[in-house]
């Protein structure tokens, strides 16, 4: 039992990160039905703003306190993430829009392609490993939680709350879902669909530099195909929970992570993955548009 | 935007220097960690930084003068091109075209069946070992993958992300059946193509339901399911490590290639030993799948089976209330390109001689994609096309060793492969959405073929 727990618990932790990146991907893929396959690589950028914010403040700061240099890491990785997906909304997306859907589909995997590669001639093709940063844990009986465990699951929520206020409660958001349901019956009732659009980029790309931020803090290393394998997994959460459902994605990356670390706790590690993807076709094969998913009905 | 265009260049100038500012200072704040900074270990091995404000003035000015030169100049001329080309009324597809443009396909293959030949007469035997294998049999094995893709996506209209699984199930089903049984390629070529129309049958049959999106995302975690599988299923597939030594490709059973046979290509044709022989030959077997890639496409569009397809992709409701069976049109696409896809891998299983997981991630199903999408969807000269510009023009980056006299002895061009393939997907699509080739033969018309263009065709909605 303990150990069951034990393995909830990671696999929360885990469900968290996923789930933040989901967002983006199921925000962008609400509000302009497109793959966003850069976002995985959106992701890996946010860790590595943390790891490079990390290493300045500690050179200058020896004693910087750990909050401190933890709020400086999410909110420098949250700007620089969230301007570099508004760039790459302006420049490889937008001028797309409208067109077939197949083209911004191949600029955002151009564009994937290119991030990775970017950071890997930048920074090179080495793992980049740093101390760890928050090493305190709590025994509760025979569980062991990490506090960084319970920082994940914390900052988390607090951001999830954040963001399901903007969506619901804020002109903002109503313009967001407005544009997400008919774009161009929000832009004739005065909806600037353009700058929606962008600010649902920078916020997707927010979340997932948090997450990224908190990837970097849990494993302790960073490295620049980092993006791939947890962005296609954001994003079969974002389908297993149903594209374009907010809660959805959320709970697709909570049952991505519990999927991923029951597996690989009671079966085998070496295929965690196999059993994520293998469960993503089993469900979308019962219920195609995802748990959470409205169903799409086509009109002729 | 027109009144400025109309009144005169000042206005635009004024308007490219603000954007280039504009743009030189968003990407000082981009670049300004991920340039200006590099991290790299010490010999402790702890991870410090280093300031690179040279590179990432560099950078930033690229991005300025980039901006101010595409607002200022390239816009407004392709703005001015445009227009011209709208007041004038000619249609972009001409009905007079020049001697090289009609006759391009013979001109093509002509090139293509003289090319080992030429190679070999131009820069010898040891040289053209590198211009046969690494530039004709590398782009035709991506030719061939693009068509193969290309029926599924481009004809079916299905969005297929893992199409590198079959090629992977033809690769792995050659070499293990040849290096446990000892069969000859000859009789796993087909077998190979056989067995991966069976897994496009098996995967593709329970993802039908799904449409557009949903299709792509499990297509990709298929494709992923299967390299995972190759990677772990280590008593058969020996894992990361692959397997080696596979048997090379004899000439029909007449002629082998191993050396020290006795009926060795070579001494029975009184040669001298060089392993170019061997490549030129691979180099036609290729050329002749990639033919056969495009007549069974060309014949199968004017079939039932390959209207039913291109029906399928403008419009699924109409297919189905005129009575097509959906499920077993897609199923036939899915499988058709499937086997392409087997075929190509037992083929390049027999030219490395080595297969891994690692030839067979997803970024091998993006490139293939890409090449398909870059070159027109469905256009079988455009996707040959892509494939050269993009496989060639990487390749040919390999190659580019006087860089090294430009940017200093540390400069490697291959490091710089894949960026350059990115933003070329990207440079290409911005300027030419429906790829390289926007016009389509119809296979059904009134009284006179004519080429349509690009943008009449749908992409379907998986």
């Amino acid at each position: 039992m303990e150990y069951f727990i034990q393995q909830l618990i990671n696999g929360l932790t885990l469900g968290s990160i996923y789930g933040l990146v989901a967002i983006g991907y199921t925000m962008v893929y609400g509000i302009i039905g497109m793959i966003n396959f850069a976002h995985g690589d959106i992701f890996m950028l946010g860790g590595f703003a943390a790891l490079i914010v990390f290493l300045i403040a500690t050179s200058f700061f020896a004693g910087i306190p750990i909050a401190l240099l933890l709020l400086l890491m999410l909110l420098v990785g949250m700007l620089m993430t969230g301007l570099w997906n508004w760039t790459i909304e302006r420049v490889a997306y937008r001028p797309l829009r409208g067109s077939f859907r197949l083209a911004p589909l191949i600029t955002a995997i151009g564009m994937s392609i290119v991030l990775s590669n970017f950071i890997q001639v930048t920074q090179g093709p080495r793992n980049k490993p740093i101390p760890p940063l928050v090493t305190d844990v709590f025994h509760i009986g025979d569980i062991t939680i990490s506090l960084k465990q319970v920082l994940i699951v914390i900052i988390t929520a607090v951001l999830l709350f954040a963001f399901w206020y903007i969506v619901n409660k804020t002109p903002l958001g109503r313009a967001q879902r407005a544009t997400e349901q008919d774009r161009k019956m929000a832009a004739l009732l005065g909806v600037d669909v353009d700058r929606t659009i962008s600010i649902t980029f920078i916020m997707g790309a927010a979340l997932a530099a948090v997450a990224g931020a908190m990837y970097l803090m849990y494993y302790g290393v960073a490295s620049f195909n980092d993006g791939f394998i947890p962005g296609v997994k954001a994003f079969t959460a974002a389908v297993l929970g149903g594209i374009g459902s907010l809660p959805g994605a959320v709970f697709g990356g909570l049952l991505i992570g519990l999927i991923e670390s029951l597996w690989s706790a009671y079966f085998s590690i070496a295929y965690k993955d196999v059993a994520t993807f293998a469960i993503l076709a089993f469900v979308l094969i019962f219920k195609p548009t995802g748990i959470l998913g409205r169903p799409e009905v086509e009109k002729v | 935007m027109t009144a400025s265009t109309e009144t005169g260049h000042p206005n635009v100038l004024a308007k490219a220097v603000r954007e280039g500012l504009f743009a030189g200072v968003i990407a000082f704040f981009m670049f300004l960690l991920f340039v200006g900074i590099e991290t790299y270990q010490d010999i402790n091995n702890t991870l410090v930084w280093r300031t690179r404000w040279g590179l990432l003035a560099v950078f930033v000015a690229v991005a300025a003068v980039g901006r101010f030169l595409t607002v200022g100049f390239i816009k407004p001329h392709i703005d001015r091109r445009k227009l011209a080309k709208a007041k004038s009324g000619v249609l972009e597809i001409s009905e007079n075209k020049s001697f090289f443009h009609r006759h391009f396909l013979k001109i093509a293959l002509i090139f293509l069946v003289l090319y080992p030949f030429l190679s070999l007469m131009i820069v010898g035997k040891q040289g053209s070992l590198k211009y046969v294998d690494n530039f004709g049999i590398q782009i035709l094995i991506y030719v061939m993958l693009a068509w193969g893709l290309n029926i599924v996506v481009g004809l079916a209209g299905l969005l297929d992300l893992g199409y590198v699984a079959f090629y992977a199930v033809g690769a792995y089903s050659y070499a293990l059946l040849s290096s446990y049984f000892g069969f000859s390629f000859w009789l796993l070529l087909p077998m190979s193509g056989i067995l991966a129309a069976l897994w496009g049958i098996i995967l593709g049959f329970p993802v039908l339901r799904l449409r557009g999106d949903y299709l792509a995302i499990v297509t990709l975690a298929f494709g992923e399911i299967i390299r995972l599988v190759l990677i772990n299923w280590t008593d058969v597939t020996k894992g990361t490590f692959g397997i080696s030594g596979i048997a090379k490709a004899s000439f029909f059973g007449i002629w082998s290639f191993d050396t020290g046979t006795t009926n060795n290509f070579v001494k029975a044709w009184g040669l001298s030993a060089s392993s170019v022989y061997y490549k030129v030959f691979l180099f036609y077997v290729i050329l002749a799948l990639c033919m056969l890639t495009a007549y069974v496409t060309i014949r199968l569009r004017r079939m039932p089976i390959g209207r039913a397809w291109e029906a399928l992709r403008e419009d699924e409701i109409a297919c189905r209330s005129l009575g097509i069976n959906t499920v077993t049109t897609k199923l036939t696409a899915f499988a058709t390109g499937a086997m392409f896809g087997g075929f190509a891998g037992a083929f390049f299983a027999t030219r490395q001689g080595f297969v891994s997981p690692e030839s067979f991630v997803f970024l091998e199903s993006a490139v293939i994609l890409a090449i398909v999408v870059l070159g027109g969807m469905g256009s079988l000269t455009g996707i040959a096309i892509a494939a050269v510009v993009m496989v060639g023009g990487t390749e040919v980056l390999r190659e580019m060793a006087f860089l090294k006299v430009v940017f200093g002895p540390d400069f490697t061009p291959e490091l710089y492969r894949m960026l350059l393939f990115g933003l070329a997907m990207i440079i290409v699509m911005l300027f030419k959405p429906r790829g390289f080739v926007g016009s389509r033969e119809p296979t059904a018309f009134l009284k006179e073929r004519k080429a349509v263009s690009g943008s009449f065709t749908k992409e379907g909605h998986g």
